[in-house]
């Protein structure tokens, strides 16, 4: 071949030069990798040397090497939480001294308010009241218009504040005695109950349920809390029970769990635990779920 | 025939017995011409060159001609528009920036003359992309690579530099020279010239891309005052750094060894692609005018390649088109506009290196008259689904609503029964409003005919209906309440219409969802 037509050359170990590696009688021919790539390798090397400085990276015997920047991820999230203050801070001035009522009838106040809550929420609430406030058995939904200690934005603050049966001096006392364990009343006198109980939301009866008897056992015993016509009261956290809410169901079988051992769901007092900002947005937050009371 | 090749040729032979019997055979008959065996001891291979070989410096001669006119256009018209749109204002009124092109990450907006993206219509950047890949891949199937010689950033600012290091070292000759003698003043001078400039033109590059982010007036007084976000300084030092090193002292490397867009190349080109090519049947055999004569009194023939070099000199990633095609050649054509002058000072026809296929090379040669075929198939399809990936784009932008609605039904819980046994289904509804003024939205809701609509945060009402304010090039979100009384079974699902009509006129959006039961 002449040196004219160099493209047709076959690249082989003659011409090119192989690595010197082989194996089974297979060569690998030696195209040279660029220097620059070799140094730009060897940089790479220099400069995770360079983590190791600045970086926490030794471990020590009790501790760690702090690195030069001093750096830690718990002081990193301080940073952002600082920075995120900042971002926040006109709209937390006017969130912290304007009133629920205020926040409600101001819509960017009430948007950022909501936005606050729902984190909150999420974060301290929805473990029982579910993540939407959809609430499970015992632990009350949220977004009906049903409230056991009542449902004005003040309401709601208090509940949150100072919870339900936690210990709190000014939180919401008094539950459900244990009318059968405690021998107040009999089986029999608790299924007549219960059905009677039942009978007030127009729910169907067992065949051949004594309601009178029912109505003298629930006047005796439950209308003293939930009240004469079973309308429940706010100042015990006694459920209505002549509506279509059901705090753990509606049910005879449940009904007559609930007379025999009584009922008592605690909710913790957030007061001391969240700041009164947060306790304002998620009462705006739960009042908006859609079954707040003015 | 090179023994060498012959050598490995038969090893190769001898080394691979799942070879079929036509490969072995036409082998053995190779191996038979030249008598080497198998298991011959072979020559020693320089095997003691090292495995990284350093960069050979490109010294880049000075052309002139048809495609460095076209080069030089394309480098003003592209960096002329980099360096500047960020200035040229465009009103939008007193709700929107007034820079024609201005990338917002802040209130994430996308600004464009006319046109203002939201995130999430960044599937027009999908369809840009989109066409952005079958342009290429258009203009390689005719004509090569067009984008590497002429419209890659990499070839447009090295091409720059180059020129900056020509006007300041000397061209080719000059230059080579001067790198050859020891450092004196005047040479120091001179690289310290280039250097700054370099320097200059990579901190520029830096800073007008800062300006895409934000205000440019404001950004270029505060850069200027040290008033800028730390941020804007470190791109603007990233950007200095790459270009100073890409287009300065990387140059054809980064053609050769770190871009994937070369080694593309072989699956998108075909026979019939324009390439610049030398013409070997017309250069072949080479010979320099002297030699061309004696070849001829003897009676034999000469190409009218003079074997010059210039085409090499020329070459800003200094490869021999005359090999033919390969991986360093971007395809610039400034080999072309050497050899044309070359050919015009001895008188011979130009274009002896042109664009041109291998096709025609071999069809001249049979004494055949060569054919273009610029529609083909592939570019045939290439250009129709640029224009149908045009056409969606252009219909769907000309088409597109400045307001929408989207809704996400409460998942927990789907559907509350309220104390007087009516059900209610609670729906977060956000409305867009993407003009630049505030609006007023008509919420309705179809599907459901005793519904009680009800909206937290907007008590507004028109004519029975919530009316929801959303301010200019803002979205809201607001919570929707739907309470019926009907007596709907469980797992029943009733499909609702959500429609927003701006209280002043003007045709609805709409989204569906549904109404379910307890």
């Amino acid at each position: 071949m002449s040196g004219q037509k160099k493209k047709d050359e076959p690249k082989s170990p003659a011409t090119v030069g192989t690595t010197g590696h082989e194996w089974d009688g297979l060569q690998e021919l030696n195209t040279p990798l660029p220097r620059w790539w070799l140094w730009l390798f060897y940089a790479t090397i220099v400069w995770s040397v360079g983590y190791w400085v600045v970086y926490p990276a030794w471990p020590l015997v009790s501790s760690y090497s702090n690195g030069l920047f001093n750096w830690h991820t718990r002081s990193a999230v301080a940073t952002d939480l600082v920075a995120l203050q900042a971002q926040r801070g006109p709209m937390m001035t006017r969130l912290a001294s304007a009133s629920p009522q205020q926040i409600e009838s101001t819509p960017e106040l009430l948007d950022f308010a909501r936005s606050l809550g729902r984190r909150a929420f999420a974060d301290n609430c929805a473990p029982c009241h579910g993540a939407g406030g959809g609430g499970a058995k015992g632990y009350p939904n949220l977004v009906d218009n049903d409230w056991l200690w009542g449902g004005t934005l003040d309401e709601i603050t208090q509940t949150i504040r100072h919870g339900a049966r936690a210990g709190d001096d000014d939180g919401h006392q008094g539950s459900m005695p244990a009318f059968g364990r405690d021998g107040t009343l009999k089986p029999t006198e608790i299924s007549t109950v219960a059905d009677y109980v039942r009978s007030l939301s127009g729910l169907p009866t067992a065949p051949g349920a004594d309601l009178t008897l029912g109505a003298k056992i629930f006047a005796d015993n439950c209308a003293v809390c939930h009240g004469p016509q079973g309308k429940g009261n706010r100042d015990v956290g006694a459920p209505n029970l002549t509506d279509q809410i059901w705090l753990y169901a509606a049910d005879k079988k449940t009904i007559m769990e609930g007379i025999t051992n009584g009922r008592g769901g605690v909710m913790p007092a957030w007061g001391g635990k969240l700041d009164d900002v947060t306790i304002k947005a998620l009462t705006v937050f739960v009042h908006t779920f859609g079954g707040g009371e003015q | 025939m090179d023994p060498g090749c012959d050598n490995a040729l038969a090893v190769q032979a001898a080394r691979s017995p799942q070879l079929g019997p036509p490969a072995l055979a036409a082998l053995a008959d190779d191996a038979a011409r030249t008598p080497l065996r198998a298991g011959a001891p072979e020559p020693d291979p320089p095997d003691n060159e090292p495995l990284y070989a350093a960069r050979q410096k490109i010294y880049p001669q000075r052309v002139s001609g048809t495609f460095r006119r076209v080069k030089w256009l394309v480098l003003f018209v592209t960096l002329g528009i980099y360096y500047l749109l960020p200035f040229v204002r465009w009103d939008r009124g007193p709700n929107a920036p007034s820079q024609a092109v201005l990338i917002d990450f802040p209130s994430r907006r996308f600004y464009f003359f006319f046109i203002e993206i939201w995130p999430q219509e960044v599937y027009y950047l999908t369809g840009l992309l989109i066409l952005a890949a079958l342009a290429l891949f258009l203009m390689n199937a005719i004509a090569g690579r067009v984008w590497c010689g002429y419209l890659c950033p990499q070839t447009v600012w090295t091409d720059l530099f180059q020129a900056i290091e020509r006007w300041t070292e000397g061209d080719r000759r000059e230059h080579l020279q001067r790198d050859r003698q020891p450092w004196s003043v005047d040479r120091l001078a001179r690289a310290a010239t280039k250097h700054f400039l370099w320097l200059m033109i990579a901190w520029w590059t830096g800073g007008a891309w800062v300006l895409y982010f934000a205000d440019a007036p404001t950004i270029v007084r505060d850069l200027a005052t040290f008033q800028a976000p730390l941020i804007a300084y470190v791109f603007i030092g990233l950007l200095t750094f790459t270009t100073y090193s890409l287009a300065g002292w990387m140059r054809e490397q980064v053609c050769v060894y770190m871009c994937p867009w070369p080694r593309i190349q072989a699956a998108l080109t075909d026979e019939h692609a324009l390439n610049v090519t030398y013409r070997y049947d017309r250069g072949e055999p080479r010979a320099s005018l002297k030699k061309a004569v004696a070849l001829h009194e003897q009676g034999l023939s000469a190409g009218d390649c003079i074997d010059c070099l210039q085409c090499v000199h020329v070459c800003p990633t200094g490869v021999d088109i005359r090999d033919g095609s390969s991986l360093g050649c971007i395809q610039c054509g400034l080999c072309i506009d050497a050899c044309d002058a070359v050919m015009q000072k001895i008188s011979r026809p130009a274009r002896l290196i042109a664009y041109d296929t291998d096709i025609n090379i071999k069809r001249r040669q049979q004494g055949q008259k060569p054919f273009y075929r610029l529609v083909r198939t592939r570019t045939a399809l290439y250009a129709v689904i640029i224009a149908l990936v045009g056409a969606v784009m252009t219909y769907t932008l000309a088409t597109r609503r400045n307001d929408g609605v989207s809704i996400i039904h409460d998942r927990n819980p789907l559907s509350v029964r309220l104390s007087d046994g009516a059900l209610r289904n609670a729906f977060a509804v956000r409305i867009l409003n993407k003009t630049l003024e505030p609006q007023s939205f008509v919420l309705k809701v179809a599907g459901l005919p005793d519904a009680e609509i009800d909206v937290i945060g907007s008590a507004a009402r028109s004519g029975g209906d919530p009316v929801i304010e959303v301010g200019p090039d803002q979205s809201r979100e607001v919570r929707v309440l739907i309470t019926s009384h009907q007596r709907l079974g469980p797992g029943a699902s009733v499909p609702l219409t959500f429609t927003i009509a701006p209280e002043k006129g003007g045709t609805a959006a709409s989204a569906g969802d549904h109404f379910l039961g307890p």
